[in-house]
Parts: structure tokens; sequence; C-alpha cells
């Protein structure tokens, strides 16, 4: 591996004052948490980082507590933590079921929240070595090349797929991200936190320099409220999903109160589908409306030369994703 | 065996605590000057450091235990943990495959929980209590799993063993008598390149306690 220098932050506060301080020094840092994507972007070029702030060393920012306002998941909380915790396992079933599906033990072992929601696009083109969009460049390569995997909603001028199981989840949790920078704190909505390429083609989040995801609060939900996670892969396991369905459903008998669908793996962003809740509302969940909802969610699809077979089986994974959920 | 997972004396040498660490295990060591400083307190110069004209690399003293002996190391901070655990410790055991944390020939455990030593940095394992396939044994005896993975034919040219031991030996703790899906979902990160993974699953059942071979 090239020459870099790793830097033990004590706190959050110190993290990013490091890294403001590498970048006034005209180096480039990178914060890591479990480091396993991290390093494989170093060895490889596609990150310039030659400095590692090494977050293992904050004590802060690891547990996850239920409070009176709802869950808080610090940043460094490892996903083998959030697939393990009772109170997410037992009021957040969703994001457990995410955690679950993310890698490997390895990976999930040292992994942290905030690095999931952060981690770069996995687009064959950028990871290597493209000059792309997402390495600076000015040309997405997936529009005339080898675009399988890439995006069908929300596409342009990069065509990445977010690849986060735990984005979603978030997002139809409605869940609160606080940042912290050099400057202080500040807090954004998990859907406000992603942005779509056409806003910023290079970044796939709002997060500023030298600015980190401290901690995460996901809000109570009410009363009978269900969730899960559906991951459809092009395998049994250790891969991203080709499209995962986060769905959150609130009940009064039968009836569907409210509905968050929000999908992994088909846009740049976790891709919620207003269309789908706002006819899932009032209704009673039968085949024929999870058929119906299946039916809908590709209505406003842009498929690319190659990744056509998304289409049927976004459909198909959100109407088993509804259904399963109203059976379970 | 052809792997050196099994090898008693490499076994002794890693766990005797009075036995000198052994940097020379690796024969290029030798020739690019390793140096033993004290009988646990060891300083190296590895062939990355001989060979770089980057003399600048920034390095951090660090201390972490391996296999229980204690080792006060000088490393370079690019150093990842797998190459300080072969190139500078000595403990070949430990297989770097991909390099990248795909395929898992690199797992050691890190305070109990497997993780990939190819991507970790070498500083990072500060404090930290590592465990090798080199650790597994005491004085020649094997343990039930690696008995298993010998009595099951589980390594095939043995390269991932190593790893797939680590694995399985992180999933005995924590569920002394896993199923096959249990041994297969804690063994998802750990690839055979020979394909062995019926043999290698039947080897982790039936060292649990409730296993039949």
């Amino acid at each position: 591996m090239r020459a870099l220098s790793n830097h033990d932050a004590s706190s959050i506060s110190d993290a990013v004052q490091a890294a403001a301080r590498a970048r006034a020094e005209g180096r480039i840092p990178a914060f890591s948490g479990g480091g396993t994507d991290l390093l494989q972007q170093v060895k490889d070029g596609t990150d310039p980082a030659n400095v590692i702030i090494n977050l293992r060393s904050v004590d802060e920012a690891r547990e996850i507590e239920e409070g009176a306002g709802g869950i808080s998941i610090g940043g460094l909380a490892t996903l083998a933590q959030v697939m393990d915790a009772a109170a997410v396992r037992t009021r957040l079933p969703a994001l457990a079921q995410a955690a679950e599906s993310v890698g490997t033990p390895q990976i999930r072992n040292v992994a942290t929240v905030a690095g999931n929601m952060t981690q770069r696009p996995w687009c064959w083109y950028y990871r290597n070595g493209f000059n792309c969009f997402k390495s600076g460049g000015d040309e997405c390569f997936s529009v005339n090349g080898e675009n399988g995997q890439h995006a069908i909603f929300g596409g342009g001028p990069s065509f990445i797929v977010h690849p986060s199981d735990l984005a979603p989840v978030l997002v139809a949790f409605e869940a609160v991200f606080q940042l912290a920078g050099p400057d202080g704190e500040r807090e954004v909505p998990a859907a406000e936190f992603f942005v779509l390429p056409r806003v910023d083609p290079v970044n796939e989040n709002v997060l500023g320099e030298s600015e980190m995801l401290a901690r995460i609060l996901v809000p109570s939900l009410a009363e009978n409220t269900v969730s899960s996670y559906y991951k459809v892969m092009d395998r049994a396991a250790w891969t991203h999903a080709e499209i995962g369905v986060a769905t959150v459903i609130q009940r009064d008998g039968n009836a569907v109160v409210d509905a968050r669908v929000v999908l992994s793996g088909v846009a740049p962003i976790p891709w919620r589908l207003r269309a789908v809740e706002e006819f899932l509302t009032g209704r009673q969940i039968t085949a024929e409306v999870a058929q119906e909802a299946g039916n809908m969610s590709i209505g406003d699809a842009q498929p690319l030369a190659n990744n056509r077979h998304k289409l049927p089986m976004t459909s198909a994974a959100v109407e088993r994703a509804i259904i399963g959920l109203a059976a379970g | 065996m052809n792997s050196d997972s099994f090898d008693p004396e490499a076994e002794k040498q890693a766990v005797a605590p009075d036995a000198p660490e052994s940097p020379s295990r690796r024969e290029f060591l030798e020739t690019t000057g390793a140096t033993v400083a004290a009988s646990t307190v060891v300083s190296f110069a590895t062939p990355a450091m001989a060979q770089s004209a980057d003399t600048a690399a920034p390095r951090t003293a660090i201390s972490v235990s391996v296999n229980g002996v204690r080792h006060e190391v000088e490393v370079e901070d690019r150093w990842t943990l797998a190459e300080l655990l072969r190139d500078a410790i000595g403990l070949t055991g430990t297989k770097i495959g991909c390099d990248r944390s795909e395929c898992g020939a690199c797992t050691v455990l890190m305070n109990g929980a497997p993780v990939y030593s190819c991507s970790q940095l070498a500083v990072w394992a500060d404090g930290a209590e590592i465990r090798t396939v080199e650790g597994l044994a005491r004085n020649g005896e094997l343990t039930p799993l690696q008995q298993a993975f010998v009595d099951n034919n589980a390594p095939q040219c043995g390269f991932c063993t190593s790893g797939q031991l680590m694995s399985a030996t992180a999933l005995l703790a924590a569920n002394p008598s896993p199923t096959a899906d249990e041994a297969r979902a804690a063994l998802v990160g750990n690839l055979c390149r020979c394909s062995n993974y019926n043999a290698i699953v039947e080897a982790v059942v039936a060292a649990g306690e409730g296993g039949v071979a």
C-alpha cells in the first residue's frame, strides 16, 4: 500500500478537527470506521486519502439505546451490533434484517452504520478507476457501456445505484441523521441526507468536507406498525441488492393507515415510492392490492439498455414484500 | 496435511512464552536485517521498508497480543494486520488471498470476532487480542475443530483452511452445536477455490457438541 499516516481520533470532535487540519495542510483525510471498503479503495487508488482518521479509538457514538423519543443508533455502532440489538430486533425488524443481509460476518463485525450510509458506489466503472462523475470527471461510462446493474430511477448524469441496505430502511422509518463537523453539529432528515446526481454528480450525500455522520435517531413508531426488508440478490449471500424493499406499514385492523415503501439498488439514492404508499393507504392488503402496488412501482422507471430485468424484478419484489409483511 | 496450519512445531514456536520471536522464519527477512531487541519486544525491518524509496513512511509503536504473546512493535501506518502477522511476526498460517476483503483466507479473530486481516491496518490492532490459526492447537494437540477438518477431509489445497478454521472457531464459541445452515451462515465470508464446501460444513457440524461425523 502507498504511504499514509494514521490518526487515532479520541472523540468525534477530535476526528473532524483532525480531518480539517489535514485538509488545511494540503493532505487528504478519510474517516475510517470498519475500514474494509476504505482500504480496498486506498489500495486500488480510487480513494486518494493519505491521512486515515481512525474512529475505533473513539468511545462515543457506539451505543444503541432506546429512550422515550425512540431509538438512538451511534454512527460507530457496527452492523453486527445493529442486527443483534434487542431494541432493533423488536421495534425495528426491517433494520435488523437489512443489517443481517450485508456482506459477511467479517465485514459486519467491523463495518459501522455511518460507513454503510456513506459508502461509495459499487459501479464497476468507478471501482475500476474510470474518470467518471464519481471520480470528479464529466462522463458516466455506464450510459453507453455495461449498465446491467445501474439505475432505473433517478439517473443522470450519473447512473449509479445506492448500495446501502440500511439506508432505505432508515428513510422509511423517517430517521434523523445527526452530522458533526468542525463548525458544530446539525440534523438532517434521512431522506434529505442523500442527494441525486443531478444535484451533486460527485457526492452521494450532503456531508461537507470534514463532516461525519455521528448518530441516527429513529423516532418512536405509531402503534401497530410493522416493517420488513426484502432483498433480492443474484446469488444467495455476500452481495449487494439487485433490489431491496424497505416496507413500513401502520395498520388499523386490516386497513393500512400509513405506508412507506423505499427501494435499494435501483436508484442513486434510497428511492421512495410515494404513489405506491398513497395507493396502499386506506386499503386492506390482499393479493390483488399487492400485485397492483408492484405494477405501480415501476410506473416512472427509465431503464437503460441492459437493466430491463430490474423492472419485473422490482414489481415482483414490491409485491412479495407487501404480501409478506401483511402475512407476517 | 499440506497446510502449515497443523504444524505443531510452528504452534510451539508461537505460544511458548519463553521462545524468542522468530522473524527469521521467513528467509527473506533474514536477509533484510530483522533484529530481535528483546524476548517479546521486537523491532522489525521488513522488505517493504527495505525496498521502498519512501523511507519517510509514517511509523507508529503499537502493543498487540497475538495468541497470548504480547508484541511491542513499531509498524508502518500503511501495513495491514495480515502483513504484520506474516512479514513482521512471522506467523504465516494467516494467508493473503484476494487482499481486498472478499475471500476470507486472511480471517483472524480480533477480540474474539472474525475480521479480514488484509483490510485492517496493523495500527488499528493496538491494544487488541489477536488469535491466528497458530493459536488453536495446544502442545501439538489439535482442537476438536481442527481434528474434524482432518477427519472430514475439509482442506483440499488448504489455502483457505486457516480462515475457515478461525470463522468456525468463533461460531463454535458462540454456538457449541451449530446446524449445517448455521455453519454455512457463519462461513459465508470464507471462499474455497476448491469448492470443498460440503466437507467443510460437515467438519464444523461434527466438531459441535451434538455433531456426528
